[in-house]
């Protein structure tokens, strides 16, 4: 059950298998260096019902994209296992999960669709604003809640949004934190206060967010 | 009565666990963890605590033996040690185990190696008493679910 990170490709045919049975359970390759945050990350998304394959660095998320210094799969001539969503530690020693978020972002337009999310226990708005500025979907301050993952997983459930919606969701995590009025609760989408990349209010104060946050 | 013994049982965890929340030794991290426990896995806490007791020690272990070189200066290994037991000991709901390991990090970054001395025993300590209650913890739980169980017919699968 530990073991249930280092998954390396055997049999292309499970895996095609794998990708087919649960289309619409969502699919989360996690990378963090931290066993401890390993275990936890993955119940908490095995919790949430997303299929969860976590390992231990970089270099093996690349290795289970398919990303691995070759390019292209065109030797295996398979798109690769369905990821939906990577959420990555910053800090790894070797590869970090900014470095990660890069490389998979100059990919192949399939790969860079992926949304990116950063995980890191320092709260450090340059290096948020960085990875947000590389293309993040979202930056969460650790420890990593239940109430993120969901959070995390509406968002991702509701498909490729439009940009106007995803900023909207965006300036509402915001807005309930740099204002107190109860305007948040009931206008939707904003249009005021803060521009995007605003989710980088969101890791100052996550636990008031998510109690605050409104349903749309 | 037999049911009787699994409730006291329970009214002593719920007593520890409100103890150390209201000491700081436990933040509400830990309460996430217990609720990620579930009948499909029964022993997410002590699994993960264990795990992380587990890479304490070796953590703590460097750095004693670091601080303890004659010839030290690696102040940055000292910060990467510190750093991981810091994303644990979050992990984890430690919380003055975390606090302690930031105020480590803070001497080790100004090179002051006394300080990471003090902060090094420090840590010990608190990791000490942390692990101590921990352990009182998972076996009242343990306790109270022999107790529960001998109410009802145990299945075996």
């Amino acid at each position: 059950m530990a073991a249930a990170g280092e998954i390396f490709r055997s049999n292309l045919t499970e895996l095609l298998e794998e990708s087919h049975s649960g289309d619409n359970e969502l699919h989360v390759l996690a990378v963090d260096d931290s066993l401890v945050d390993r275990k936890v990350i993955e119940r908490l998304l095995k919790i949430s019902s997303c299929k969860v394959t976590v390992v231990e660095s970089a270099r093996r998320a690349l290795q289970f994209l398919g990303l691995d210094g070759d390019g292209e799969n065109s030797d295996i001539g398979f798109d690769g296992v369905k990821v939906n969503l990577i959420m990555t530690d910053y800090s790894m020693p070797g590869m970090t999960g900014y470095e990660l978020l890069k490389k998979i972002k100059q990919e192949s337009s399939v790969f860079r669709e992926i949304p990116v999310v950063i995980m890191s226990s320092e709260n450090v708005l340059t290096r948020i604003d960085r990875c947000l500025e590389e293309g993040a979907e979202d930056f969460l301050l650790k420890p990593v809640k239940l109430s993120d993952v969901r959070r995390l997983k509406e968002f991702i459930m509701r498909g490729e949004v439009k940009d106007g919606e995803k900023n909207s969701l965006k300036r509402r995590r915001s807005s309930d934190d740099c204002s107190p009025s109860p305007l948040s609760t009931t206008f939707s989408p904003m249009r005021h206060l803060c521009d995007p990349p605003s989710s980088v209010f969101s890791p100052l104060s996550p636990s008031t967010l998510s109690s605050k946050k409104s349903r749309l | 009565m037999l049911g009787f013994g699994a409730d006291l049982l329970w009214a002593d965890m719920n007593r520890l666990l409100a103890f150390l929340f209201h000491q700081g030794v436990l933040d509400e991290q830990f309460l996430q963890l217990q609720q990620l426990q579930d009948h499909t896995s029964p022993n997410f806490v002590s699994e993960v605590v264990n795990i992380y007791f587990h890479e304490s020690e070796k953590l703590l272990n460097n750095l004693r033996s670091l601080l303890m070189e004659r010839e030290f200066s690696d102040y940055k290994k000292i910060e990467i040690h510190l750093n991981q037991f810091i994303g644990s000991s979050s992990s984890i709901g430690a919380k003055r185990v975390t606090s302690v390991c930031i105020a480590f990090r803070a001497a080790s970054e100004q090179d002051n190696r006394a300080g990471c001395l003090r902060a090094l025993e420090m840590l010990e300590h608190e990791y000490c008493y942390l692990k101590n209650k921990l352990h009182e913890l998972f076996q009242i739980e343990q306790q109270r679910a022999l107790a529960a169980g001998v109410r009802y017919p145990m299945q075996h699968q």
